[in-house]
C-alpha cells in the first residue's frame, strides 16, 4: 500500500459486488477508504476499467476484488473468550485472531468468565484486553451477580462502561421475579438484555437432545421443552415489562414458533441461532463425539428445519456461533464428562453459504443481514452498514473457494469443532476493522 | 497358473483294507477289545475312529465307546492363526479313567494336532494308556510324536498337500497327494 | 464364518450370521463347562483386564470364570481402588493399562460411550460389560443363548420386556438381539421409565401389564430401583410391585412353556415375586451358568487370528 497521502482515498477496494442489506444495495462497484471512515461507493466509474484502458497511475492502493462479495464487517453477538479464567482455552487476543480469520469485524463476548463479569472492574479489565485485539471486542456483562440468579448486577455502571448488553448465558435466570425486576430496570437503562432459555429442572443432567438417538445410546436427554418453556415465559416476562428481549441460540422447532408468535403480536422480541444448529443434528452423536456435545443439544431434522425457515421469514434475526472453546483434556473424556459447547468462529461464514445461501434457502443478502445488518441494529452500532461516513468495517468473502476445515490450521487456541474434514465453500477473503486490514487469506 | 493334479494315493478299497489292518493291529497288540476307547479327531479323524470301531465290533462282536474331539482350543497356534477355526463339539461320553485309548486321526504331518489331542484327553482324567492310529504318515514331525498303527508312509515335502477324503463327508474315500501348493500354510 | 470384528461393544448394527456364531460357539464352550477339567488352553498368554468403573458382582464373576477357563491371565481393576478418585482421568487410565500390553480390556462404565471411547484410545480388543443405559451385549447374548436352547429357535418367540426400560441397557440390548434373529418383542413399564420413541426400535410399548404378558413366551423381568422413586419417577415401590410385579397370577396370560428370565440381581417382592422367581419356568439360574459359556466364546472369537479391522 503507498504511503502517498491521497487527499481522496488510502485505498480502494475494487470491481467487488458489494452487498449492503441496510440499503438494499447489490451491486458491482468501488469502495474508497480514508483513514478509519468509508467515504464513496462508486458503482458507475471503476476504477480497474480506467486504470486497464489508461494504464495510469500505480494499481498498489487498489485491491482487486473482482468475483468477491464485499459486505460489511461481521458482527458475532455470542462468544465466548474464556479471559479471565481460562487462558489456556482462549484469550480476548487469540479468539479475536479466530474471529478475523472468519470475517468477524466485531464480536461480543460473553460474562461466563472467571471471575464473571459483573462490575464496572471487569468490563474496564476486557475493553483493556481488546485494545491489543485484532477486532472490535465488546463485553456483554452479567443480568446477575455472579452469574447465580438472585441480585441484580450494577447495570447503571455496567452500562457506563460499555457492556453492551447483560446476559448470564450458560445460565438461565430461574427466578421469574428476578428476571422481571431485570427487565424492569434494564428497560430503565435502555440496555439489551440476551436471555439463555433452559429450565434446569427439565435439563437436569441431561447431556444431549432427549429423542430416539438419546434412547438408542442411554444418554439422559434433555427435551426440547427445557429451551420452549422458557422462552414462553420470558416473551411473557418481556411483554408484560414492555422491553425489548434477545433470545440467545434458538435451537427447537417449538421455541422458533414462540418467536414467531410474539413478532406477529408486535412484541419486541430478537433471536439468533448457530451455525452448528443449523447444520448438525442429534445423529452426530452417535459416535458419541464429545464435540457435539454442545448446550442447547443439537436437535432432530424437524428442529433444523424449523430453525432454516424461521431464518427464511425472519423470525431468528441473527446468525451467532455461541464460540465456546474448551481444551482436548475436557473435550477427550467419556461423553458424559464432557463440557458442552464448540468452536464456530473460523467455520460460520463457511457454513452459512454452504448450508443456507448454496442450498438456495437463504439469498446472499438475506444470510450477510443476519451477520452484520441485523446484529447492528438490535445493539445500536454504528458499524454493519456500508455507507460513506460509516466507519470501514468490511468483510470481504471469496463466495467460490472450497476449503478443507483442518483444525490444526485454525487461529482459535481450542480445536473442539466436528467440522473436521468438512469441506465448505466460501470463506472470508479479507477482514477489515477501521480501515485497517486485519486479516487476508494466503 | 493350471491347478496341479492330484496323484491318487489310495483308492476306496485300499483304504477299507488299510483299517481292516489297524482294527487287526489293535486288537492284537491289546489283546481283545476289553478296556479299549476310540477317540477321533475332527473332522476325518471322527469318521475313520467310527469305522474302526465298526470292525473291531465285526472281528470280535464288542461295542468299543468311540468319542469325537475338536483339538482346536487346544492349538498351541489360536492366537497366530489367520482363519479363526470354528470350534467343533466335543463328545466324549464316557469316562476315560484307566482306559486304553486310541487316538484317531487322517494324516500325522507335524505332530502338533497329536500334541494338543493328548492334551485334552489328559484333562478328561487319566487314562491307562494313549495310542495313536493314522491313516497317513507323511513326515515331518516337529515333534517327538510317532504313530503306533499307521495305515500308510507316505513321504512328502513341505510343500505338497495330503488330502484324505471320507465317505461320509467328501462323498468319496480316497487319498492323495496335490503338488507345490506354496500358497499353503 | 468369523466374527470380523475386533470389539464388541454392542448388539446394534450386528448381524443375525454373527449372532448365530457367537451363540453356536457358545454351545462348544458349554460342553467344557460340564467335563472334570473345566479348562482349555486356548487363550494362554493372552492378558486380559477386567475394568470395572462400577460395582458388579455377577457379571465380573462371570467374566473372571471365562477367563480363568480359557487359561488367561487376567488382572482385575475396580474404580475404588485405584487412581480414579485421584482425578486421573479414563484416556490416562486406559493408556496405562495398555502400555501393560493388555490383549483385552473388559469394561462396565456408568457413563454410555466409554467402552466406544477406549476402544478410540487403544489397540487392544474392547468388550463392553455394560455402559450406562446403553448396552450390555454379553447379557443380551446369554439371554439369547437360554431362549434358543430352550425352544431351539428364536425367530417368532414372542418376548415381553418388563420394568424400568429407560435406565436399562438389558433391554436395549436384547431389543436389538432379539428382534434381528426374528423374535416378537414388546415392552412394558411405566410410562415414566419408557424411553422416547422406544417404538422405533421395532417394539410395542404396554403401560398395561395383562395386555403385555398377553400369549407371550418369554418375560424378561427387569430391575427396578429405589433410586427411582427419589428422583420423581415413581410414587413408591410399592404402588410398582402393585401395578408391574410379576406375580404367579400374571402368569397365566402367557402360551404354554413360558419362560421367565431375570438379569439379576433380584429384588424379591419387588419386581418378581420369589414364587415366581424360584418357580420351574424360571431359567434366572440357567442364565447365569450360561453367562460363562456365553464369555468364552466372545473372547475366544475376538481373540481369535490377526486383528481384524471392523
Amino acid at each position: 500500500m503507498s504511503r502517498i497521502s491521497n487527499p481522496e482515498y488510502d485505498y480502494i477496494i475494487a470491481c467487488a459486488r458489494i452487498i449492503d442489506p441496510e440499503s438494499g444495495l447489490d451491486k458491482v462497484g468501488d469502495i474508497y477508504i480514508k483513514g478509519e471512515k468509508i467515504v464513496r461507493i462508486e458503482t458507475e466509474k471503476l476504477v480497474l476499467k480506467k486504470k486497464k484502458s489508461k494504464k495510469a497511475n500505480s494499481v498498489e492502493r487498489i485491491i482487486d476484488a473482482e468475483g468477491k462479495i464485499c459486505c460489511p464487517g461481521l458482527i458475532d453477538i455470542h462468544t465466548h473468550l474464556r479471559e479471565p479464567g481460562r487462558e489456556d482455552e482462549e484469550t480476548i487476543y487469540t479468539g479475536s485472531q479466530s474471529a478475523v480469520a472468519g470475517g468477524f469485524s466485531t464480536i461480543f463476548c460473553m460474562p461466563n468468565t472467571q471471575p464473571p463479569i459483573d462490575d464496572q472492574e471487569s468490563v474496564n479489565f476486557i475493553y483493556e484486553k481488546a485494545k491489543l485485539a485484532k477486532c472490535r471486542v465488546y463485553p456483554i456483562a452479567c443480568i446477575t451477580v455472579g452469574r447465580k440468579g438472585q441480585q441484580l448486577t450494577e447495570m447503571t455502571d455496567l452500562k457506563n462502561a460499555g457492556a453492551i448488553g447483560i446476559s448470564d448465558d450458560g445460565n438461565p435466570v430461574s427466578d421469574s421475579r428476578i428476571l422481571r425486576h431485570a427487565l424492569e430496570y434494564a428497560k430503565m437503562l435502555d440496555l439489551q438484555v440476551i436471555s439463555h432459555c433452559e429450565d434446569l429442572n427439565l435439563s437436569k443432567d441431561g447431556v444431549m437432545h432427549e429423542g430416539f438417538v438419546s434412547t438408542v445410546l442411554g444418554l439422559r436427554g434433555i427435551p426440547s421443552l427445557t429451551e420452549d418453556v422458557m422462552v414462553a415465559r420470558d416473551i411473557k416476562l418481556a411483554e408484560f415489562v414492555g422491553v425489548k428481549l434477545h433470545i440467545a441460540h434458538v435451537s427447537t422447532s417449538g421455541s422458533v414458533e414462540l418467536i414467531r408468535q410474539a413478532k406477529k403480536r408486535g412484541l419486541n422480541i430478537t433471536s439468533e441461532v448457530t451455525p452448528h444448529h443449523f447444520t448438525l443434528t442429534d445423529e452426530a452423536i452417535k459416535s458419541f463425539d464429545t464435540s457435539c456435545k454442545v448446550n442447547p443439544p443439537l436437535g432432530t431434522k424437524k428442529d433444523v428445519e424449523a430453525i432454516i425457515k424461521g431464518l427464511k421469514d425472519g423470525t431468528i434475526d441473527c446468525i451467532a456461533t455461541d464460540h465456546a472453546p474448551h481444551s482436548i483434556e475436557e473435550k477427550d473424556v467419556e461423553f458424559d464428562s464432557a463440557p458442552f459447547g464448540m468452536i464456530g468462529l473460523e467455520t460460520a461464514l463457511g457454513l452459512v453459504i454452504t448450508e443456507l445461501v448454496e442450498k438456495k434457502h437463504l439469498s446472499w443478502i438475506q444470510a450477510i443481514a443476519k451477520l452484520c445488518t441485523n446484529p447492528a441494529k438490535i445493539f445500536k452500532l454504528t458499524q454493519g452498514k456500508i455507507k460513506a461516513g460509516a466507519p470501514a468495517d468490511l468483510t470481504i468473502i471469496d463466495p467460490k473457494i472450497e476449503w478443507e476445515v483442518d483444525p490444526s490450521k485454525l487461529k482459535s487456541k481450542s480445536k473442539n469443532t466436528p467440522f473436521r474434514g468438512w469441506k465448505l465453500k466460501g470463506r472470508a477473503w479479507m477482514t477489515i476493522v477501521n480501515g485497517k486490514i486485519v486479516h487476508k487469506l494466503k | 497358473m493350471a491347478k496341479p493334479r492330484p496323484i491318487l494315493i489310495m483308492d476306496e478299497k485300499t483304504l477299507h483294507r488299510c483299517l481292516v489292518r489297524i482294527a487287526h493291529e489293535i486288537l492284537e497288540r491289546n489283546k481283545g477289545a476289553k478296556n479299549l476307547a476310540i477317540i477321533g479327531i475332527k473332522t476325518r479323524g471322527a469318521y475313520l475312529a467310527e469305522r474302526i470301531a465298526k470292525i473291531i465290533n465285526s472281528i470280535e462282536n464288542v461295542k468299543v465307546p468311540v468319542g469325537l474331539m475338536d483339538i482346536n482350543l487346544y492349538r498351541d497356534d489360536v492366537q497366530t492363526k489367520l482363519e479363526q477355526p470354528i470350534i467343533q463339539k466335543t463328545e466324549i461320553m464316557f469316562d476315560v479313567k484307566d482306559k486304553i485309548i486310541i487316538l484317531v486321526d487322517d494324516v500325522l504331518f507335524t505332530g502338533r494336532t497329536i500334541r494338543a489331542a493328548l492334551d485334552q484327553i489328559i484333562d478328561f482324567g487319566r487314562p491307562k494308556s494313549i495310542q495313536l492310529a493314522v491313516l497317513v504318515d507323511r513326515g515331518h514331525r516337529e515333534l517327538p510324536i510317532r504313530a503306533d498303527y499307521i495305515g500308510k508312509n507316505i513321504p512328502t515335502s513341505k510343500h505338497e498337500l495330503v488330502k484324505v477324503k471320507i465317505k461320509e463327508k467328501d462323498s468319496e474315500d480316497s487319498v492323495s497327494i496335490v503338488k507345490e501348493r506354496r500358497d499353503l500354510r | 464364518m468369523e466374527l470380523k470384528s475386533k470389539n464388541l461393544l454392542g448388539l446394534e448394527g450386528m448381524k443375525k450370521e454373527q449372532i448365530e456364531l457367537i451363540l453356536d460357539t457358545t454351545e462348544t464352550f458349554k460342553e467344557i463347562l460340564m467335563r472334570p477339567i473345566r479348562k482349555v488352553p486356548t487363550l494362554r498368554g493372552v492378558t486380559i483386564v477386567n475394568l470395572f468403573y462400577e460395582p458388579s458382582t455377577r457379571t465380573r464373576i462371570s467374566f473372571e470364570l471365562a477367563e480363568k477357563r480359557l487359561s488367561a491371565e487376567l488382572v482385575n481393576f475396580s474404580a475404588n481402588t485405584s487412581s480414579v478418585q485421584k482425578g486421573e482421568t479414563l484416556k490416562d487410565t486406559v493408556k496405562n493399562i495398555e502400555a501393560m500390553k493388555i490383549d483385552i480390556v473388559v469394561v462396565r462404565h456408568p457413563s454410555p460411550g466409554a467402552p466406544h471411547f477406549i476402544a478410540n484410545c487403544v489397540d487392544s480388543s474392547v468388550i463392553n460389560a455394560g455402559d450406562g443405559a446403553h448396552e450390555h451385549p454379553t447379557q443380551a447374548l446369554l439371554d439369547l443363548f437360554t431362549l434358543r436352547e430352550k425352544y431351539k429357535r428364536l425367530k417368532g418367540l414372542k418376548v415381553a420386556i418388563v420394568g424400568d426400560i429407560l435406565h436399562s441397557r438389558v433391554a436395549r440390548s436384547n431389543i436389538w438381539g432379539l428382534t434381528t434373529m426374528g423374535a416378537d418383542v414388546c415392552v412394558c413399564g411405566p410410562s415414566t421409565l419408557m424411553p422416547y420413541e422406544i417404538e422405533k426400535m421395532g417394539v410395542r410399548v404396554y403401560s398395561d401389564l395383562d395386555k403385555a404378558l398377553d400369549g407371550r413366551d418369554v418375560v424378561m423381568v427387569l430391575r427396578i430401583q429405589l433410586e427411582r422413586q427419589r428422583s420423581g419417577l415413581l410414587p413408591s415401590l410399592r404402588e410398582y410391585t402393585n401395578t408391574f410385579g410379576i406375580t404367579k397370577e400374571r402368569l397365566k396370560r402367557l402360551n404354554k412353556g413360558f419362560t421367565i428370565m431375570h438379569p439379576g440381581p433380584l429384588n424379591r417382592g419387588v419386581e418378581i415375586t420369589p414364587e415366581v422367581a424360584d418357580g420351574p419356568y424360571s431359567v434366572i439360574l440357567d442364565q447365569v451358568t450360561n453367562g460363562v459359556a456365553t464369555r468364552m466364546a466372545i473372547l475366544y472369537l475376538l481373540s481369535g487370528g490377526e486383528k481384524k479391522l471392523e
